[in-house]
């Protein structure tokens, strides 16, 4: 069991700023996030777009903005335990313990939901029998490719990942590329290299309308904008429509939920869970404003709190980084 | 003001009065529309807002940008008449205009 000052659930710019705010007050937290890296929203749906709302950052991209909050907390060598999504959350005495999807156990007095709109998970096919044939002929994402080797591969989406997939895979097996429209997405220079190999088979406004198979897929159809139908031969689906939010287990916690959000009292960012906060875009109060710089104040709040239940023996003083040698230690700051 | 029909994929219409200078998204949000999710807020990030425009108003709306088209890739069921209803702007034009949602998000 991992014991520690406050548990941040999810690893956006909101709960690497608590990372921060907590660790200039001098408390450890550890935190989880299900995905492979940290950044949340950032880093999968905008990390090349620009961002103008940052204070005292004229501009700055999701990832860039991503690596600055990382460098600013690198002083309190924080664990992160990535590829976990946190699944329960009982609580004994005054602290709460946790299990993550990996079964691993936390037990701390605080936690810090800074959740987004939930854990990403890949958008699913949309059509029947999909989930019955998932993992098996259908993926979403790829771990041995070998797989494929002489197979006939159909792949969904205009994106990155299909178009790299697609280049990648006709070196082995024989692969369809089927896209809604015209344009792609992705990187024109791989969409080049795919049609100069010629070597892909590329459907555009085309979508899926249905998939036949017995115990494994044989074939799918696909339909053009008119409605026209036309028969793949298809061992293996692969689909990239990118990647959804989904709020998981957080609604089975207890907190006062106002549809995808959690309510909080916007003195301590506490929910109606004593020790349990909400700050970003997860939560909600008259006003509300779902901007990475309402997060950053948020965060700010939710620590002094979390001090309190910490170190209960201990008196909270409000300090600036500015002057506080204390805080300077902490930050690993050298005085002059 | 100008008044946005919305019809969910059971075909029960619901029509309302919506702000000018409201996108078609907030309309349904602030008047628990159901079937607008909405999730990234209006930031042309989630394609959970995803509509479907009569024609006749399809063609009267604003073109898409580049990346409101790479958002409807990865919604459900798109069509040619998609639009993500956070990018329309309610105005007196869109008076009486009228969207589908589609029978789900994700």
């Amino acid at each position: 069991m991992i014991e520690t000052d406050v548990i941040i659930v999810g690893a956006g710019p909101v709960g690497l700023f608590a990372v921060h705010q907590l660790g200039i007050k001098g408390l450890k937290s550890e935190v989880i996030d299900n995905l492979d890296k940290a950044g949340g929203q950032c880093i999968e749906l905008y990390p090349d777009k620009p961002i103008y709302d940052i204070a005292g950052i004229p501009e700055c991209t999701g990832e860039e903005l991503t690596k600055n909050l990382l460098n600013q907390i690198k002083p309190f060598k924080t664990n992160f335990h990535f590829n976990e999504r946190v699944q329960e959350i009982n609580s004994e005495g005054d602290n709460w313990i946790i299990k993550t999807s990996q079964n691993k156990v936390f037990s701390s007095p605080n936690i810090i939901i800074a959740g987004g709109v939930g854990s990403f998970e890949p958008r699913k096919l949309p059509v029947k029998d999909a989930e019955k044939y998932e993992g098996k002929n259908i993926f979403y994402s790829i771990s041995d490719k070998n797989i494929f080797k002489n197979k006939k591969i159909s792949i969904f989406g205009g994106g990155d990942s299909a178009l790299d997939w697609a280049l990648e895979l006709s070196k082995i097996a024989k692969v369809t590329l089927i896209h809604r429209r015209e344009e792609f997405r992705g990187a024109p220079h791989t969409l080049n290299q795919i049609k100069k190999e010629g070597k892909v088979d590329i459907k555009t406004k085309f979508q899926i309308s249905s998939i036949s198979g017995q115990n494994k897929i044989e074939s799918i159809n696909i339909k053009n904008d008119d409605g026209k139908e036309t028969e793949v031969k298809t061992d293996y689906i692969l689909s990239f429509f990118g990647l959804i939010m989904k709020l998981g287990p957080i609604t089975e916690w207890g907190l006062n939920m106002d549809k995808k959000t959690i309510k909080v009292n916007t003195e301590n960012f506490e929910t109606n869970k004593k020790g349990i906060f909400a700050i970003g875009d997860i939560c909600t109060y008259p006003g509300k404003l779902k901007l990475i710089l309402s997060g950053f104040h948020e965060g700010a709040l939710a620590s002094v709190e979390c001090f309190k239940r910490a170190r209960p023996n201990e008196k909270y003083r409000f300090e600036f980084t500015t002057s506080s040698k204390e805080i300077q230690a902490r930050l690993g700051v050298k005085n002059k | 003001m100008p008044k946005i029909t919305y019809i969910d994929s059971s075909g029960e219409q619901r029509t309302i009065d919506v702000q000018k200078g409201l996108s078609v998204m907030e309309g349904a949000i602030q008047n628990k529309i159901p079937g607008i999710d909405a999730d990234c807020g209006g930031g042309m990030a989630c394609a959970t807002c995803h509509v479907y425009v009569k024609e006749e108003w399809f063609n009267k709306l604003p073109k898409t940008q580049d990346g409101e088209q790479d958002m409807i890739d990865m919604a459900f069921e798109p069509k040619k008449n998609s639009r993500l209803s956070c990018q329309l702007i309610v105005s007196d034009e869109l008076d009486g205009m009228v969207v589908t949602t589609p029978s789900k998000q994700t």
